[in-house]
């Protein structure tokens, strides 16, 4: 009895607050035909935007994973000066705002700015083009991969690369040998969270995109600009675009998890 | 090959595990680093494993005379048996075993057959070949340990270091793979030294023994002369269970109760402590001369290879003593008997120090 009430409450709250939405997306989108979607989606602006979201993701999403593999490594392995100090400003990006994290980037790019000027008399824009939003986009994608992997080397110990360090192996082949196969799930995890935080980012893309339309907005900047000029049909289309994402990224996390009880 | 130790130091922040300790190892001997936890014999072997590195300005560890600092680390082969196996988890037992052998640069590579050849000779030697495919994890602790030995194997390491490697083996087990690693060594001559608490281990397996106390070496010796000729208190009462009197020097004897042991050489008055072993006591019914301490029996136990009985002396001491089977029987005495207890023989140790 308690345990179906239970059930019934949690599924309704999700049906409420997650199937219907999502839903209503694709409901929304296709309500007035195939027709009308393929031609939103496929229309050059959305295009632009999606191409833009796809390049964004595919230069911060590397750059993080070097960066997230080279920092969980000097926290979990040496013990220096500044590494509590580094541990939290990994965790920074979690807690600001984005819109803050977008209004930082202005003040140090903006014309206005620090830097800015300065970049601007050598013909490098960084606010309101692509760099800019590239920037915000590694920024709030910082944080996955070194937070999955650091818990994870650390409860793993560094007596197996010893192991192997001993038994002749140097110091790429140790990582490329046991280091990388015992944390390849948590680094795989990592990267999908920024695949998915990297194609949702609105709020600090939007600070410093400046939505030129085909040049500098995103797909989600670009679902926005569709749903306020009332273009609800074109917005929900590229919305399911990213709800398609969205849906990949959880299968892809399910399977993972799965993949890695089998392992264990 | 031959290792020496010589005049190592290694701090870590405030606490020194080793101060000052200079170690030999003969070519093909196999040598017990003893003592209990926090004495630094872990450390050791890891420094001489070159995984620690002695503190600068102290001294430094020699392979065959050549210091270890100075030699690049394809040339250490230092086979090492990490306590906890440290096994890579990922790899089955098979590739676990070739691992140092794929590792090496292309030139000096066996070919595949040649890695699986080796491989299966050394799982044959640790009776496992049917399990080459198994996980780690899908391993009992014992064979994790055998497979760990193997991997170490496989480079024909120069020295064979192990940390503790039956420390977390229960009893049964333990003895076997003990005896195991002593026939294994008499084969293979390889310089071992091997790292433990547990005294019955380093007598029964070693060469040589070197125990260890607070970072220092306390003493180096075969089994038979740490055993028997304890250069201090501290090796004695490690090396097994002893029975503490405290006594008096007095006219080249040491006085305890009604016993006086000769003690030559030993400064008049001195406080001593007399150290003596439960199987260098024996119990008499009735006194002969003023040479024994009376005592009340506690507690017989004689489902055993000896029979212990506890004793406890007329000066309030709790006493073990260990009779052989043949020797009870001549004296069977019971629970509540009086008795006397008398040594045989004792060490006596002038009162500088303290457990």
């Amino acid at each position: 009895m308690m345990r179906a009430l239970l059930l019934a409450v949690t599924a309704l709250f999700l049906g409420l607050f997650l199937a219907l939405p999502l839903a209503a997306i694709f409901g929304e989108a296709l309500r007035r035909g195939w027709g009308v979607y393929w031609a939103a989606v496929t229309e050059p602006a959305a295009l632009a935007a999606v191409r833009l979201t796809l390049f964004a993701a595919a230069v911060a999403v590397p750059l993080n994973l070097v960066f997230g593999l080279a920092a969980a490594w000097a926290v979990a392995r040496f013990r220096f000066p500044g590494r509590s100090a580094l541990v939290t400003l990994i965790d920074l990006p979690l807690a600001v705002s984005p819109v803050v994290t977008g209004l930082m980037y202005m003040l140090v790019f903006g014309l206005q700015g620090w830097l800015g000027p300065w970049l601007w008399e050598r013909g490098i824009e960084v606010v309101f083009a692509v760099p800019g939003i590239i920037l915000a986009t590694i920024f709030v994608t910082l944080p996955f991969v070194a937070r999955e992997l650091i818990p994870l080397l650390e409860e793993q110990g560094e007596e197996e690369e010893q192991a192997a360090r001993l038994l002749g192996a140097g110091a790429w082949q140790t990582f490329r040998r046991v280091t990388l196969p015992n944390v390849r799930w948590a680094l795989l995890y990592g990267v999908i969270l920024s695949v998915a935080r990297a194609f949702g980012e609105f709020g600090a893309v939007s600070v410093v995109s400046g939505h030129i339309r085909g040049r500098t907005n995103t797909a989600p900047l670009h679902i926005e600009i569709l749903y306020n000029e009332y273009n609800f049909a074109g917005a929900f289309a590229v919305a399911t675009l990213l709800a398609l994402t969205a849906l990949g990224t959880l299968a892809a996390r399910a399977a993972l998890e799965w993949r890695t009880r089998e392992a264990v | 090959m031959s290792i020496e130790v010589r005049n190592v130091s290694k701090t870590f922040g405030d606490f020194a595990a080793l101060r000052d300790v200079s170690i030999e190892v003969k070519a093909g001997e196999l040598v017990a680093l003893l003592g209990p936890s926090g004495s630094g014999k872990t450390t050791l072997l890891r420094t001489i494993a070159g995984l620690e590195t002695p503190d600068p300005g102290s001294g430094d560890v020699l392979f065959e005379g050549r210091p270890l600092s100075e030699l690049p680390e394809p040339e250490r082969k230092v086979g090492f048996v990490f306590q906890h196996y440290a096994l890579f988890r990922h790899m089955t037992v098979f590739e676990n075993v070739a691992f140092g052998l794929r590792v090496r640069p292309r030139a000096v590579r066996p070919s595949e057959t040649g890695i699986r050849d080796r491989v299966t000779a050394l799982l044959q030697l640790i009776q496992m070949e049917n399990l080459a495919r198994r996980l780690p994890s899908q391993l009992s602790g014992g064979q994790r340990q055998r497979v760990a030995l193997a991997r170490a194997l496989a480079i024909e390491p120069r020295v064979l270091l192990l940390d503790e490697p039956f420390g977390a083996l229960d009893a049964r087990v333990r003895q076997d793979l003990r005896r195991w690693l002593r026939r294994l060594h008499d084969e293979m001559h390889v310089t071992s030294i091997l790292v433990t608490h547990d005294q019955d281990e380093a007598l029964e397996v070693a060469d040589r023994i070197v125990v260890m106390n607070r970072a220092r070496v306390e003493q180096t010796g075969t089994p038979d002369e740490v055993f028997h000729n304890p250069a201090s208190e501290f090796v004695m009462d490690f090396l097994g269970h002893v029975n503490l009197f405290h006594g008096r020097v007095e006219s080249g004897r040491t006085v305890i109760g009604g016993v006086a042991l000769e003690s030559p050489g030993q400064p008049e008055g001195a406080r001593a402590r007399v150290l003596v072993r439960p199987h260098q006591l024996q119990i008499e019914r009735a006194v002969e001369g003023q040479t024994a301490l009376r005592a009340r029996v506690v507690r017989v136990q004689s489902a055993g290879p000896v029979v212990r009985i506890e004793v406890r002396s007329e000066t309030g001491e709790t006493l073990r003593v260990d009779l052989s089977h043949d020797a009870y029987e001549l004296t069977p005495v019971q629970r509540g008997d009086e008795v006397f207890v008398k040594p045989r023989e004792a060490r006596v140790f002038l009162e500088d120090y303290s457990i």
